[in-house]
């Protein structure tokens, strides 16, 4: 390719990136404005938004609403994922092919018409604004998320290694716990991961199912953002972003540090 | 001795192939709690909008009437058609040059450019929409930018052109990762070859590479097109009365109004559209995934 298209390609590229990065790189900076105002750029230099956060009970108890709905929902959604991704996987090509596709619905549904139909079944069943009608809600949205994840483990996952471990006495059990667990651990830990930040950042479904005694995170975040302007949501976003970065950052060297041993 | 082990060892082995082959018919029932999931939290709750977009408030189909009656209805339908194909547009035409770029570049850029396209989604979904107002807001970071250029400000929150572009940004990822695994397959032998036999280097890309990468292309273009068919956030906080899109309708039908039939109609329009386009394009998808790779 002539240098001159190369070095069009490498400008175009840039300015992708900057698309990409714009958010981020415009709420970091706004969590520490000094004026209660989202104007940019931010004037001043101050910590009381994150202070805010961790003070306000607004804010603190949307967080535990969320941390333990994710928490849940990561936890059940793993299992119940794991066992349809085994499920899909074994299957007879056909069935499996179907089973896959019906269970990955859920993330080509429009999130409003799911969140009126989920609002009305609640309203009858009195799960509006209940820990079980969110974990319930979430789980349906991240089952697709671990299957995809484990699915993917369960392609390289070598069979034979089951039927050698049964044919040296192993019950299917034992084998499942001490060979095929440990190899597919990987796919497993990154479905919980996708699980839990597929509850912790839903917000279509949270906004109908909420009630004022139960608001997750990203509801307090929206109504906070319509009602005024109010930096401490820009705090949030940035700790959320530390938070994340942390945890893909640790998972990845532990997966390098895994594949070096 | 060894005859009793060997036969030991073939009837295990004889044994778990027996298991395996009964495996299958077994197998399938390790996806059944997750089907009850869905079962209960999906397709339950969308049978009830459908129900009620046919009985509520009268047996019939009077809310589908209505829908296609009213013109501001039939604007805003074809509104979030011509948003979400705008999105998809763009959404194509940043992704491919950096999906390309990104299967040309050394390994340490590469690493830069998937890091540029993944950091976007460990920022929260809604603080990301709330980082698009201040960006597009009259007094935002890209109009302070065109008046220190000495250039006039445009107005980009609660505008059209404002939605597409947060829409756009949010979905981009979703456009670059499909179609860079494809790319990332294609045997880049096959251009020089081309060029061996004579093509001019624009001329074997167009027509060598850009065929063996459509698939990615219609996969990323499909999953863009039908998540902006559904977008509800980023239009509702970036858009304003005049760029309103169906999903804003739904919700104003249901909890402002109080009106399931309605707005249970207008969520079965949303709903059978995606299934229609997803329907449509599958094969499209296949086919030429399975071409592509007998091509390669």
């Amino acid at each position: 390719m002539p240098s001159f298209s190369r070095i069009l390609l490498g400008l175009f590229c840039l300015l992708v990136a900057i698309l990409l990065l714009a958010p981020t790189l415009v709420v970091i900076p706004m969590s520490f404005n000094g004026n209660k105002s989202l104007a940019f750029p931010p004037v001043g230099f101050s910590w009381q938004w994150y202070e805010n956060f961790f003070s306000n009970p607004d804010w603190t108890t949307s967080f535990s609403n969320s941390l333990i709905v994710a928490l849940i929902v990561a936890v059940v959604a793993t299992v119940i994922g794991t066992l349809a991704a085994f499920g899909v996987s074994r299957a007879a090509a056909r069935t499996g092919g179907l089973l896959r596709a019906l269970l990955i619905t859920p993330m080509v549904v429009p999130g409003v018409v799911l969140a009126i139909g989920i609002y009305a079944v609640y309203l009858d069943t009195h799960l509006v604004g209940t820990v079980t009608g969110f974990v319930l809600a979430h789980t349906m949205l991240a089952i697709p998320f671990v299957l995809i994840a484990v699915q993917a483990s369960l392609e390289v996952f070598d069979r034979r290694l089951e039927t050698a471990a049964s044919s040296l006495g192993a019950g299917r059990l034992t084998v499942f716990r001490t060979v095929t667990l440990p190899l597919i651990l990987p796919g497993v830990l990154s479905g919980a991961l996708f699980a839990f930040i597929t509850s912790f950042d839903e917000i279509i479904v949270a906004l109908f199912i909420t009630s004022p005694y139960l608001k997750t995170l990203p509801v307090q975040i929206y109504t906070s953002i319509t009602r005024d302007a109010d930096p401490t949501v820009a705090a949030v976003g940035t700790l959320l972003f530390i938070a994340t970065s942390l945890i893909i950052i640790a998972g990845l060297l532990l997966g390098m540090r895994r594949g070096r041993t | 001795m060894t005859a009793t082990h060997d036969e030991g060892l073939r009837s295990a082995v004889d044994r778990s192939a027996f298991l395996s082959r009964f495996r299958p018919r077994g197998a399938v029932w390790l996806a059944a709690p997750a089907v009850l999931v869905l079962l209960v939290v999906l397709a339950y709750p969308l049978g009830i909008v459908v129900w009620r977009s046919f009985t509520d408030p009268a047996v019939g189909v009077d809310n589908y009437v209505w829908f296609f009656q009213s013109a501001v209805n039939r604007t805003v339908l074809q509104r979030t058609f011509v948003v979400a194909a705008w999105v998809t547009l763009v959404s194509l035409i940043c992704a491919y040059p950096y999906a390309y770029a990104m299967t040309i570049v050394g390994k340490n850029v590469r690493l830069a450019l998937i890091l540029c396209v993944l950091v976007p989604f460990w920022l929260s979904g809604v603080v990301r929409t709330l980082a698009w107002v201040i960006l597009l807001q009259d007094s935002g970071v890209i109009n302070s930018i065109l008046r220190g250029l000495g250039l006039s400000p445009v107005k980009l929150i609660r505008t059209l052109p404002g939605v597409v572009i947060g829409m756009t940004q949010v979905l981009l990822p979703f456009m670059i990762l499909p179609i860079y695994s494809v790319m990332k397959g294609i045997d880049t032998r096959l251009l020089q070859a081309a060029r061996s036999l004579g093509a001019k280097p624009w001329k074997a890309f167009l027509q060598i590479y850009v065929p063996l990468s459509l698939p990615g292309v219609y996969a990323g273009a499909i999953i863009v097109f039908i998540l902006s068919l559904g977008f509800y956030i980023t239009p509702a906080l970036l858009g304003g009365p005049r760029s309103i899109l169906l999903s804003s309708l739904v919700q104003n039908q249901v909890l402002s109004l109080l009106n399931w039939g309605r707005g249970g109609a207008m969520g079965v329009v949303l709903l059978v559209a995606t299934f229609v386009l997803l329907a449509l394009a599958a094969p499209l998808m296949r086919q030429k995934h399975t071409s592509s790779r007998r091509e390669a």
